[in-house]
């Protein structure tokens, strides 16, 4: 073989790069996320569990359209209960805690929506209200 | 028609893993055996391959010469495209390796009426090329985020940037649209260009499918076809496969497989294939070798020691009779040489 001084060195540094995720770990895989129930007890959202889990951030971006750019603020009715068109006016209403219901997850996949740009968490909007 | 085995094998591995994920069971195959096998005969057969080239002797001091090369002090010697020491050796090699240089010094030879013959620059490989590259390096480093926890900053701020024009939900990665556009670009120029078109094979069509193939089914399953396509399932089918205790957990759906498994393929095809020019880059002896054969002699591997260096007057002395006899001229005459002995 020859130039080991070289190849050598350069063979490691390449298997040290595809074993990133092995060796950053240390072969611990972490918690699954649990994201909080909503805390009032409702069992019932505006879609199944497995749509919502897939799905959710596809239809907040349909309804941040609708209500935004189209002036579409209809009231979404489902099995007789109404949700206005919104993240703090429908989501928040139930699962009111963002840090333990949304980041839960987000953190883990590493998912940083800018929801929060604009809109404020319960939390904060209730501190807002005071200062005001 | 070379290319339309490509799309065959492609769609057959479509097929395998669309089909067969859903067979109750083949999860675990699809999800865990064929990943593990794939990753293991990438980084084997990684390896084995340059050892070896590091195993081929370089009989020659071959370095591609693209310029001046060092001569007396008042011609300046061009240190990029003719390097004698290995700063200038590595220097050519960055330029190489992050932004395809040699791609951009490329020309093109055209016959116009006349005749004439025009050498034209040519840079359209070099540019497609360079958006193929680094949109696939943006992307493989992206997907990191599916094997580590916690996820570092660096890795939320290139998928930031990447995400910058928060188009749709989930936002929509530049990298996907321009490593698409790149691929297409790359097997457009494969068919458009008659000359290259001629010269294409079989293993230069089939990678620019696979890998089209590859971000086509990704960008299906981020926007699309998201039906039991839940990322937390994903990472943790992921962190289970980098810490050696996988899980197949809840069910994911078989867009997620066939990614998977066109991914494995990759993996599993890359060190046999052309794709080694990822590790070849820096095992040319055409771009690693310094231009320093006069200063510095280049020994070739082969030579047998026990064979010393015959020098003309060594070679003289042995057939000097034998060459008078003969009528060829010598450098010393027989009654000199005598004298001396």
């Amino acid at each position: 073989m020859y130039n080991k001084g070289t190849i050598i060195p350069g063979l490691i540094i390449f298997v040290l790069f595809v074993t990133f995720p092995i060796w950053f770990n240390g072969l611990k895989a972490g918690d699954l996320p649990k994201p909080e129930l909503p805390p009032g007890g409702e069992k019932k959202c505006v879609m199944p569990v497995e749509y919502m889990r897939a799905n959710h951030m596809q239809l907040l971006n349909d309804w941040r359209d609708n209500v935004l750019r189209d002036d579409n603020r209809a009231v979404v009715e489902i099995e007789g209960k109404k949700y206005r068109k919104g993240l703090q006016m429908a989501c928040m209403q139930c699962h009111s805690n963002k840090e333990k219901f949304c980041d839960n997850c987000h953190t883990y996949a590493a998912v940083n929506p800018y929801c929060w740009d604009c809109h404020l968490t319960p939390k904060e909007a209730a501190s807002k209200e005071e200062t005001h | 028609m070379k290319y339309a085995f490509s799309f065959l094998a492609v769609i057959a591995l479509v097929l395998i893993a669309g089909f067969g994920s859903q067979i109750p069971g083949m999860q675990y195959l699809f999800g865990v055996v064929v990943p593990y096998l794939a990753i293991m005969l990438f980084v084997g057969g990684f390896v084995y391959r340059v050892m070896q080239w590091a195993k081929s002797p370089v009989p020659f001091s071959i370095p591609t010469t693209c310029g001046q090369g060092a001569s007396l002090d008042f011609i300046k010697q061009d240190k990029l495209d003719c390097p004698t020491k290995t700063s200038e050796v590595a220097a050519r090699m960055f330029l190489e390796i992050f932004l395809f240089r040699s791609l951009f010094r490329n020309t093109t030879s055209e016959l116009h009426n006349g005749p004439k013959i025009t050498y034209e620059s040519s840079k359209w490989l070099w540019l497609f090329g360079l958006l193929f590259h680094y949109s696939f390096l943006v992307i493989v480093i992206r997907h990191m985020r599916l094997f580590i926890d916690p996820i570092p900053f660096w890795l939320s701020a290139i998928e930031g940037v990447d995400s910058m024009l928060q188009i749709g939900a989930p936002t929509l990665y530049l990298s996907s649209v321009t490593l698409l556009g790149g691929l297409l670009l790359l097997f457009g120029r494969r068919l458009v260009n008659r000359h290259v078109r001629y010269i294409s094979l079989n293993n230069d069509y089939f990678p620019l499918v696979l890998i089209f193939a590859i971000g086509l089914t990704g960008i299906l399953m981020r926007y699309f076809l998201r039906t039991d396509i839940d990322i937390i399932n994903i990472k943790n089918l992921a962190m289970g496969l980098v810490t050696f205790s996988p899980v197949i957990g809840a069910k994911i759906g078989a867009i997620f497989y066939i990614h998977l498994f066109l991914v494995s393929t990759l993996l599993a095809y890359f060190p046999f294939s052309k794709l080694m020019h990822m590790g070849g880059v820096f095992m040319s002896p055409t771009r690693n070798m310094a231009n320093n054969s006069r200063a510095k002699r280049h020994i070739n591997p082969w030579n047998d020691p026990e064979i010393k260096p015959h020098s003309y007057a060594g070679y003289e002395d042995e057939f000097r009779e034998f060459m008078v006899d003969a009528g060829i001229p010598v450098e010393k005459e027989l009654s000199a040489a005598k004298d001396e002995a």
